[in-house]
């Protein structure tokens, strides 16, 4: 079974807490970058669109989308094979660590003709 | 996009996009008059200087307020809590009080409860107490649309995920939801169960009775490369052909456009929060910027009058400048 850990960084309920996890992940991401090569698999909304529509990781990478809209977006697995995020705001992210290898569809559930696609190579 | 000139060769102040655009308005002027009595365009400011109250054979007036965005504070306009405030004033002016309003849909920007709350807060000011909604996609964003649905459904029997109908001077009204469970690289949708319920709920009434649907994405495919139209609005369309007079509201796109297709009326309000652009003149949908002196002009609401007897219904937007 595929299986893809998802974090929402901006649960709204929680900023508190979130920002504290913010700081840790940021502090964290760093230091790990530090040791290994950097991988920056960022996606970008933007004009209601996923940029790059489609983005190659490898397996146990982390993959964040950010919002540059001023629409909110959301990222929804189409196969739910991730949990969703919540809707992002201008500037929010919402970051997954990829599973197993194979092929991820996704769309935004408020704007439904935004698809993209993540594939996962082992 | 914007309203800014950005090549006034002749310096006449107008560049061929904004001369495009008042000719895309200018013909939806030209649209009103050819179809005869299906749509009048009176403001509402032309009502009130006429010092008395609406025309007196009119049995049925009300009132369709569209995304209010309460909680958005981008550029577009800061400050969408004011226009909201603005347009509540404009119904409280008027000399007489529509019989009720019909919210179509993004109430909030969010779905918070606190903006959900505003909303409410500022509402209160309004003279006219009754009002029906349709959710927008802006509120169902976590929740699939229960913290909507225990807020505005209350004064109507709904069903599923939130679709009604109830009847007002012989006018059927239908509120319908097109906002959930989108599917990917579709358009916005009713689904089965509110089709077959739609089906339904209009079998036994008379051809001749007025039929006024509303629902937050528009039902005809105004632009669905911006996913403007819904996948299957056609279905619940032929339910309601045999009627002599359907009249279709809805919001999302935030600028009025309309289309008169056989006894089917297609109209879109202005939004009381900020302007989109026209389909396809800009790279997204998103909100647009004008010139702050301009954006009233680009926010409004859209008054709707059935008049007994006569089949069609005359619908009339006024801005809020």
């Amino acid at each position: 079974m595929i299986t893809l850990i998802s974090k929402n960084k901006m649960a709204a309920l929680l900023c508190g807490i979130v920002f504290l996890n913010l700081s840790l992940l940021a502090f964290a991401g760093e230091m790990k970058d530090a040791g290994t090569s950097a991988h920056e698999n960022q996606i970008e909304i933007k004009d209601f669109a996923f940029n790059p529509k489609t983005l190659t990781v490898k397996s146990g990478e982390k993959v964040t989308w950010i919002n540059r809209d001023e629409e909110p977006h959301t990222i929804v697995s189409v196969e739910k094979q991730f949990k969703k995020s919540t809707a992002l705001d201008t500037d929010q992210e919402f970051t997954i660590t990829a599973g197993a290898p194979g092929t991820y569809n996704y769309f935004c559930s408020v704007h439904p003709k935004m698809t993209g696609t993540i594939v996962v190579e082992k | 996009m914007s309203d800014y000139i950005s090549h006034d060769h002749e310096h006449d102040g107008i560049d061929r996009r904004g001369f495009l655009q008042c000719m895309a308005w200018a013909g939806t002027g030209l649209l009103w008059t050819i179809s005869g009595g299906v749509l009048a365009s009176r403001t509402l400011a032309e009502i009130a200087k006429a010092g008395g109250s609406l025309p007196a054979a009119t049995d049925l007036s009300f009132l369709q307020i569209s995304d209010s965005h309460i909680g958005f504070s981008k550029e577009a306009n800061k400050d969408v809590t004011e226009t909201f405030k603005i347009a509540l004033d404009r119904i409280n002016a008027m000399p007489t009080p529509p019989a009720f309003l019909i919210h179509t849909g993004d109430i909030t920007q969010l779905s918070k409860p606190e903006e959900f709350d505003t909303f409410d807060e500022v509402l209160k000011s309004c003279r006219t107490k009754d009002v029906f909604y349709v959710p927008g996609e802006h509120d169902v964003l976590n929740d699939g649309g229960k913290l909507y649905r225990d807020r505005y459904l209350k004064s109507v029997e709904a069903k599923g995920s939130g679709w009604y109908s109830f009847n007002k001077n012989g006018v059927h009204f239908i509120g319908l939801v097109n906002v959930l469970n989108l599917q990917a690289g579709g358009l916005g949708q009713l689904g089965d169960d509110q089709l077959e319920w739609l089906e339904d709920d209009v079998k036994g009434l008379g051809a001749d009775t007025p039929i006024v649907v509303f629902a937050h994405i528009p039902l005809w495919a105004v632009y669905p490369q911006w996913g403007w139209g819904t996948s299957d609005s056609e279905r619940a369309l032929g339910y309601l052909k045999r009627f002599g007079s359907v009249t279709v509201l809805n919001g999302h796109i935030h600028q009025v456009l309309q289309k008169v297709e056989g006894n089917v009326t297609f109209h879109t309000a202005m939004s009381t929060a900020f302007p989109q652009p026209a389909p396809g003149t800009a790279p997204s949908p998103g909100p647009m910027k004008v010139p702050a002196e301009q954006l009233r002009s680009l926010l409004g609401l859209t008054n709707v009058q059935y008049k007994q007897g006569k089949s069609a219904l005359a619908v009339v937007d006024s801005n809020l400048s």
